[in-house]
C-alpha cells in the first residue's frame, strides 16, 4: 500500500535527554510517528512515561537541561534545527499547543481579549475591528456564552472549563494545521470533559486540524483518537489503529492497561469481583445515620466599599444510611461538597446542623475527649497520599500514630510487631519501615495512608478520593486492597470519588451530589442501568468508555449553560427550571422515593431541560 | 557450593537493604548545606571569629578601656598599629587600645545578634503559631496589630526608649529583638496555616490526637525548617540595627563599645589619616556580615532547593 | 478599584491614630519631667514652666489639646528646647532637604535595582547574572553608614571630586554621596528579589503558553513576566522605604544635610520630647501613607484583588 497522503508531523528517532544532577535520565528513547493531515492520533502513556517530551520538543519548549536528537518535520521545516525566531513563525501559527491546567495557563493580569490579541497581532495582517471580531467568532465557536463581555474579563473570572475553551480558541485563531493537546481534560470536571472533547473532535472535522492529543485515560484516546501509541519508558510499546489496539491488543501493557480501568458500560464487570453482595435484613440499620447535615461557610465577597460576608452552602441538607460491611459511593463534581460532607461525618468539621449518628449515638456536638473513643473505629483515607503522611516522620511512625493514641498500653515492640504485620497486610516491604513519604512512590504512599486507617480495625472507613491520584494500574492494586480488607474486617465503606466508573466498581449503593445536595441515591447497579434525575444521566453519558464503537455511537447529554455558581440563590434550580418562572427561587428541590430504595430529587424532564 | 554461594549474596544483598536507611528532610538539608562550600567556609570563619573575639583579649596588655597616656592627642602621628608597644590594632584618638576594642566591640555586637534574636524568635514564633493555628477572628486582629506595628518606624521609637529608660545594654538586647519579631511572626503564622490545612494534619485529629500533642508532634516539627533558616538571616540584620543605633551615637555607652560604635569613631578621624581607626573595625564587621548572610542563604537553598 | 482604594485609605486612619497614640503614651510615661536638668529649677519656676506648655493638665486633655492640634491647625506644639521655635518651624526647614535626596534615593535604588534583577533573571547564570548577584550580597554588609565613610575617603579625601558634607540648597555635587550611600544596599536587595521572583515567574504555566504562542522572548518578558514579577518586589518597597527613612537619620548626621534626622538625634540627646514626637509622627504618616500607595499598586498588578 502506498501511502498517497503525506504526513504533516513526522518524528523519526527522536531522543530526548535531560541532565540531572543524578546524571543523564533518557526520557525519551528513540520514538518514531508521523501525523497525517486531519487525524487525531493519542499517545497514551502512565505518569513518567515521557509522552509529552516528544512534543515540547517539537514546539520547543523542553525544559533548559533537556536535549533532543533525532528529526522532528513539520511542514518542510526540521524544527530542531530552527532558530527560536524562526520557529516563532510556526508555534502559534500552523501548530498550536494546548496545556493539561488551564487555572494557570492563562496570564492573569491580562484579559482574554488582550492574550487573543497576540497571537493575530504576531501571526496575521488584520485590522483590529477584524482582529476582535474574529476573537468573538471564535469564543462563539467554543461555546462561551456572553462572549462579548467574557473577552474583557480576566482568567480568573471565569471557570477552569472556560478557561480551557478560551485556550482552544486561542490556539485555533490562525486555524493551524496541527493541534497538540496535552492532557487537555485531566483536570476537569467529566461534564466539562465531554462538552471539550466533543468542541476538539467537532474542530477537526470542521476545518481539518490534525489533532495529537497526549493521554493516560483510554476512555478519552476511545472517543478521539484514529490512531494511537502506547509508550511506557520512552517508547512505544505498541502502535496502530484505535480499533485493533482496543479489540486485539498485542502487548502485555497495553492488555494490563485496559484491564484495569473501569468500564462503566460493562454489565459482567459491574462491580469488583471482590465485592461482597450486602445481606439487607441482618444489617442493622442504626449502623450509621445522617440526618439533614448541612455544613455552611462564610464567604467574603468582594464588591461595594466594605466587603460582606455571605454563606456559602457547602452541604445542604444531606441524609443517608449506612449499614455494617455496605460501601456507599459518593459521586459529583467539584463543589459538590463531597469532601465537606465526609468531614462533617468524621466529624472533622463541625456540621451547622443536622445529626450523624453511629451505633445509635449521635457524635456531634461532643467534646473532643468525648470523640476520641469514637474516633478509634471511624478513619478516613485522603486523596493525595503524599499530603497525607508528615514528610518528617517514618512511614511506621505515621502508622503507629493511632495506637499511641488508642492503645498506650503496648510496649514500643509490641507497636513495632502490630505495625510489621500491618505493613506485610498492605503490601509494604518490612524493611521500609525507616523511610520516610518522599522516597516511596505514590501507591506505596497510598498503602501507608491505609495502613494507618486500618491499624485500630476500624468499623467505617470514609476513602476521600483515595485513588484518584494514582495511575491506573496502580489504581486496579489499591481497589484490590480495599476490597479484600473490607471482608476481612467487615468494614462499611464512604467512597468518594469523582470518577464514576471506579465508584460503580466498588460500591454497593451510590449517592449522587449537586452543589450540597443529593439528586440521586439508588443501588449501583440500578443507579446505572436505570437513571432517573436528569444530572445523573448527564455524568454518566460523559463517562468515556474504551470501547471505540461504542464510544463513538454514544451521544453525551448537553444541558445548556455554565455549572452555576453555588453563591448563586438559583442554583439548585439549574434542573427544576418551572420554579424559578413561578417566582419560587429558594425552592430546594425535594427528594422524592422513586422506586422502592431508589431516591430522586425533584426535577423536570430531562427533554425540557434540552429544548 | 553453588546455593551457597547464592546465599551470601543474599545475605549481602539484605544487608544492603538494611542499611539504606531513609533520609529525612533535616539529613538531605544538610547534605546540601555542606555542599555549598561558600556557606561551610563561613562557618569556619564565624567559629574562628568567636574564638578570637572571646580569647583574643588575653593575649595582650592592654585593656579596651585604659588610656595609654603616651598616645593621647597624637594617635594620628604615634598610633598607628605596631606590635613594638602592644597596640597590634593601633590606639583610639583617646589613646585606648584598638585591638581589645575591637575584641570587645565584636563580643558586643556577637551578643546583640544572638540575644536579640532569640527574644524576637521566641516572641515571634510563639505569636505567628497562636494567631496561625486558632485562626478566624484571633487570627484577623493580631495579624492587623503586626500591619500597624510594620508600618510605624519602630527605629524611631526604640530611640526614643533609650533616651527616656538609658542606654543599658540590657535594654538594648530586649529592645532590638522586641521590634524584630514581626516578621518572623509573619512567616511563622503563614506556614502555620498552610500546616494546618495540610491532610495529614487532618489525619492526626482523625486519629483522636490531642491538639496539644498535634503542635508538639506535628506541627513545631515542621516548622523548625523554615524558623532555623530565618533566624539565621535574622542575626545580621539585628547586627547592623544595633551599629546603626550605636553609629548615632544613641546606643552602646563607652567605655562598652560595639562594631557600630568603633566604625562610627574611626569614620569621624578619617580626615586626620587614622585609617585604621575605621578599617579594622569595619573588616570585622564586613567579614562577620558576609559569613551570616551566606550561611544563611546556604541554610535557605538548603532547606528550600529552589533556584534563586 | 475606586472601592478598593476608598476601602485602604479609610484603613490607614486607625494606624496614624495608634501611632500618636503611642508616641503620646511614651512621652507621658518618660521618668521626670523635660524641664528637669541637672542643676535643678526652682520649683515655682518649673511649675510655670508646666503651666506654659499645658503639663499641668489632665492626661486626656493634653492628648486632646495634642491631637486637635495636629489633626486640624497641623500644630505640633512649641519645642521645648528652642524656647522660641516651634516645632513646626524645625520641621519645615528639614522637611524639604530630607525629602530631596529621601526621594532621589528611592528613584534611584527603584531604577538601578530593578533593571538589574530583571536583566540578570533574563541572561540567568551568565557573567551578568554573577555580576549581579555578586554586587547583591556585596552590598548587604555596606549599609548606609559604611558607606558614607568610605564615600568620602574615596571622593573627597583621595579623588578630592565631591564635598565632604553639607546641603548648600540641595546643588548636585551636595546629593550625591547622600544618595548613594542611602539606595545601595536597598538597591541590592530590590535587585535580589526581583530577580528571583522573576526566575520563578518564568518557570510559570502561561509562560509557557506565551512561547507556544510564538511570541518573541522580548514580549514575553515585557508583557507576561513583568507585572506578575513585580509583585514580591512592590511588597518589599514599603519596608524598603522605612529603612530608607530610617538610614536618612545617619545621612543628616555624617554629611550634615541639615535634614530632619539631624534634629531628631539632637532631640534625643536634649529630651526634647515635643519635638521627638513631631518628627516620630511626621515620618510615621509619610510611612503609612507609602505603604497605602504601595497596596494600591500591588493590586493594580494582580486583577484578583482589584474588584
Amino acid at each position: 500500500m502506498t501511502n498517497i497522503i503525506k504526513p504533516i508531523f513526522e518524528v523519526d528517532n527522536l531522543k530526548i535527554t535531560f541532565d540531572t544532577p543524578d546524571g543523564d535520565v533518557q526520557a525519551v528513547k528513540g520514538v518514531s510517528f508521523h501525523i497525517n493531515p486531519g487525524e487525531c492520533v493519542g499517545i497514551v502513556g502512565e505518569s513518567g512515561s515521557g509522552k509529552s517530551q516528544t512534543f515540547m520538543a517539537a514546539m520547543g519548549l523542553l525544559a533548559k537541561n533537556g536535549r533532543a536528537d533525532g528529526k522532528i518535520i513539520f511542514q518542510d521545516h526540521s524544527l530542531l534545527d530552527l532558530s527560536v525566531e524562526e520557529l516563532n513563525h510556526v508555534r502559534g501559527k500552523n501548530m498550536s499547543m494546548i496545556f493539561q491546567d488551564p487555572l494557570t495557563s492563562l496570564t492573569p493580569h491580562m484579559t482574554i481579549l488582550q492574550q487573543m490579541r497576540e497571537v493575530t497581532a504576531l501571526h496575521m495582517d488584520l485590522s483590529r475591528d477584524d482582529t476582535d471580531r474574529l476573537c468573538r467568532e471564535w469564543l462563539d465557536r467554543v461555546r462561551i456564552a456572553e462572549s462579548a463581555r467574557r473577552l474583557n474579563q480576566y482568567p480568573h473570572e471565569l471557570s477552569g472549563g472556560m478557561r480551557q475553551r478560551v485556550m482552544i480558541a486561542m490556539s485555533m485563531l490562525c486555524s493551524p494545521a496541527l493541534l497538540i493537546a496535552d492532557e487537555p481534560t485531566t483536570a476537569l470536571d467529566v461534564t466539562v470533559q465531554a462538552e471539550i472533547l466533543d468542541l476538539m473532535d467537532e474542530l477537526k472535522r470542521e476545518s481539518g486540524t490534525a489533532i495529537a492529543l497526549i493521554t493516560h485515560d483510554m476512555g478519552v484516546m476511545a472517543r478521539m483518537c484514529d490512531r494511537l501509541h502506547v509508550m511506557r519508558h520512552g517508547e512505544y510499546v505498541e502502535e496502530g489503529d484505535a480499533n485493533e489496539i482496543f479489540y486485539n491488543p498485542q502487548h502485555e501493557y497495553t492488555k494490563m492497561l485496559l484491564d484495569s480501568m473501569p468500564r462503566i458500560d460493562d454489565a459482567q464487570r459491574s462491580s469488583h469481583h471482590k465485592l461482597k453482595p450486602i445481606d439487607q435484613n441482618s444489617a442493622a440499620d442504626d449502623f450509621l445515620k445522617v440526618d439533614d447535615v448541612k455544613v455552611h461557610f462564610d464567604i467574603k465577597v468582594s464588591g461595594g466599599i466594605w466587603p460582606k460576608t455571605l454563606p456559602l452552602k457547602a452541604v445542604d441538607g444531606v441524609s443517608f444510611k449506612l449499614r455494617q460491611g455496605e460501601t456507599l459511593g459518593i459521586v459529583g463534581e467539584s463543589g459538590c461538597g463531597k469532601s465537606t460532607l465526609a468531614r462533617a461525618v468524621l466529624q472533622l468539621i463541625e456540621p451547622t446542623h443536622g445529626t450523624v449518628t453511629w451505633l445509635g449515638k449521635q457524635i456531634n456536638g461532643l467534646t473532643r475527649e468525648e470523640l476520641k473513643d469514637k474516633r478509634k473505629d471511624l478513619q478516613i483515607v485522603f486523596q493525595d497520599p503524599l499530603a497525607s503522611l508528615d514528610p518528617r516522620m517514618t512511614i511506621s511512625r505515621s502508622i503507629m500514630e493511632p495506637l499511641m493514641t488508642f492503645a498506650p498500653q503496648m510496649s514500643k515492640s509490641e507497636m513495632k510487631e502490630t505495625v510489621m504485620q500491618m505493613m506485610d497486610r498492605v503490601g509494604l516491604d518490612r524493611n521500609m519501615i525507616n523511610r520516610y513519604p518522599h522516597e516511596l512512590s505514590g501507591g506505596q504512599n497510598q498503602r501507608v495512608g491505609i495502613a494507618r486507617a486500618m491499624i485500630m480495625k476500624p468499623k467505617l472507613v470514609i476513602c476521600d478520593e483515595a485513588v484518584s491520584a494514582l495511575d491506573v494500574s496502580v489504581q486496579a492494586q489499591i481497589i484490590e486492597l480495599l476490597m479484600d480488607l473490607q471482608e476481612e474486617f467487615k468494614l462499611s465503606i464512604l467512597f468518594i470519588s469523582h470518577d464514576l466508573a471506579v465508584v460503580r466498581e466498588v460500591s454497593h449503593r451510590i449517592m449522587v451530589l449537586y452543589l450540597g445536595r443529593v439528586v440521586e441515591l439508588a443501588d449501583s447497579l440500578e443507579i446505572y442501568h436505570n437513571p432517573v434525575h436528569p444530572y445523573t444521566k448527564q455524568l454518566i453519558s460523559a463517562v468515556p468508555i474504551p470501547d471505540p464503537e461504542i464510544e463513538r455511537k454514544r451521544k453525551s447529554i448537553k444541558i445548556p449553560g455554565e455549572l452555576p455558581s453555588p453563591m448563586d440563590p438559583t442554583a439548585q434550580l439549574k434542573f427544576l427550571p418551572s420554579k424559578l418562572k413561578t417566582e419560587q427561587k429558594g425552592y430546594l428541590p425535594k427528594l422524592f422515593e422513586h422506586s422502592p430504595g431508589h431516591f430522586v430529587a425533584e426535577h423536570d424532564k430531562l427533554e425540557v431541560l434540552l429544548s | 557450593m553453588l546455593v551457597s554461594k547464592k546465599k551470601v549474596a543474599q545475605i549481602v544483598e539484605n544487608a544492603d537493604q538494611q542499611v539504606i536507611q531513609g533520609r529525612s528532610q533535616w539529613q538531605d538539608a544538610m547534605t546540601r548545606f555542606k555542599a555549598n562550600k561558600a556557606s561551610l567556609a563561613s562557618v569556619f570563619i564565624l567559629f574562628l571569629m568567636v574564638a578570637v573575639a572571646f580569647l583574643g583579649p588575653y593575649l595582650n596588655e592592654w585593656d579596651y578601656e585604659t588610656i595609654d597616656w603616651a598616645l593621647t592627642g597624637n594617635a594620628a602621628e604615634m598610633g598607628a598599629p605596631s606590635i613594638a608597644n602592644g597596640h597590634y590594632f593601633g590606639s583610639d584618638d583617646l589613646g585606648r587600645d584598638l585591638y581589645s576594642r575591637v575584641m570587645q566591640g565584636t563580643q558586643i555586637s556577637l551578643m546583640v545578634g544572638l540575644i536579640g534574636t532569640i527574644v524576637a524568635v521566641v516572641v515571634g514564633v510563639l505569636y505567628g503559631a497562636v494567631s496561625g493555628y486558632f485562626g478566624g477572628r484571633i487570627d484577623n486582629l493580631m495579624m492587623r496589630f503586626v500591619d500597624i506595628l510594620m508600618s510605624i518606624p519602630y527605629m524611631f521609637i526604640l530611640i526614643i526608649l533609650f533616651v527616656m529608660f538609658g542606654r543599658s545594654v540590657y535594654l538594648l538586647f530586649i529592645g532590638l529583638g522586641l521590634f524584630s519579631w514581626m516578621d518572623m511572626a509573619r512567616i511563622v503564622r503563614g506556614q502555620t496555616l498552610t500546616l494546618k490545612h495540610k491532610e495529614f494534619i487532618e489525619a492526626a485529629v482523625a486519629a483522636g490526637v490531642s491538639d496539644f500533642t498535634i503542635i508538639v508532634r506535628h506541627i513545631v516539627p515542621n516548622l523548625i525548617g523554615i524558623v532555623v533558616v530565618y533566624t539565621s538571616l535574622m542575626i545580621p540584620n539585628l547586627i547592623l540595627l544595633e551599629s546603626f543605633i550605636s553609629f548615632l551615637g544613641l546606643g552602646i555607652q563607652e567605655p562598652l563599645t560595639s562594631w557600630g560604635a568603633l566604625i562610627s569613631d574611626g569614620a569621624k578621624t578619617i580626615q586626620y589619616g587614622t585609617l585604621w581607626q575605621l578599617l579594622f573595625p569595619l573588616g570585622f564587621f564586613v567579614t562577620g556580615l558576609f559569613c551570616f548572610f551566606f550561611i544563611g542563604d546556604g541554610l535557605r537553598d538548603a532547606f528550600d532547593p529552589k533556584d534563586r | 478599584m475606586f472601592s478598593f482604594i476608598i476601602r485602604r485609605s479609610f484603613s490607614s486612619i486607625p494606624t496614624i491614630l495608634i501611632l500618636i497614640l503611642i508616641s503620646f503614651a511614651l512621652m507621658r510615661l518618660a521618668p521626670g519631667s523635660p524641664f528637669s536638668t541637672d542643676r535643678g529649677l526652682p520649683p515655682e519656676v518649673l511649675a510655670n514652666l508646666e503651666a506654659k506648655y499645658g503639663l499641668n493638665l489632665p492626661w486626656f486633655e493634653q492628648l486632646y489639646t495634642y491631637l486637635k492640634g495636629i489633626l486640624f491647625n497641623f500644630d505640633f506644639g512649641p519645642s521645648f528646647k528652642y524656647k522660641d521655635r516651634s516645632v513646626n518651624d524645625i520641621l519645615a526647614q528639614g522637611f524639604p532637604v530630607t525629602l530631596t535626596y529621601g526621594i532621589w534615593s528611592f528613584i534611584v535604588a527603584v531604577a538601578v535595582g530593578i533593571p538589574l534583577g530583571i536583566a540578570a533573571a533574563v541572561k540567568h547564570n551568565t557573567k551578568l547574572d554573577y555580576a549581579a548577584v555578586g554586587f547583591s550580597i556585596g552590598a548587604q554588609v555596606l549599609p548606609n553608614f559604611v558607606m558614607a565613610p568610605i564615600l568620602v575617603i574615596i571622593f573627597t579625601l583621595w579623588l578630592n571630586w565631591l564635598p565632604g558634607g553639607g546641603w548648600n540648597g540641595g546643588q548636585w555635587q551636595y546629593l550625591i554621596m547622600p544618595i548613594i550611600a542611602l539606595s545601595t544596599s536597598y538597591m541590592a536587595s530590590i535587585a535580589r528579589i526581583t530577580r528571583s521572583s522573576m526566575l520563578e515567574v518564568l518557570h510559570s504555566n502561561f509562560i509557557r503558553t506565551a512561547r507556544a504562542k510564538g511570541l518573541p522572548y522580548r514580549s514575553i518578558i515585557l508583557r507576561h513576566a513583568l507585572k506578575p514579577a513585580m509583585m514580591p518586589v512592590v511588597s518589599y518597597l514599603g519596608p524598603a522605604f522605612v529603612y530608607m527613612i530610617t538610614g536618612s537619620v545617619i545621612i543628616d548626621i555624617y554629611f550634615s544635610t541639615g535634614g530632619m534626622g539631624q534634629f531628631f538625634v539632637d532631640a534625643a540627646l536634649n529630651r526634647d520630647y515635643s519635638l521627638l514626637m513631631g518628627v516620630t509622627i511626621v515620618f510615621g504618616v509619610m510611612t503609612i501613607l507609602f505603604n497605602t500607595l504601595v497596596d494600591i499598586t500591588y493590586a493594580w498588578l494582580d486583577p484578583k484583588i482589584r474588584l
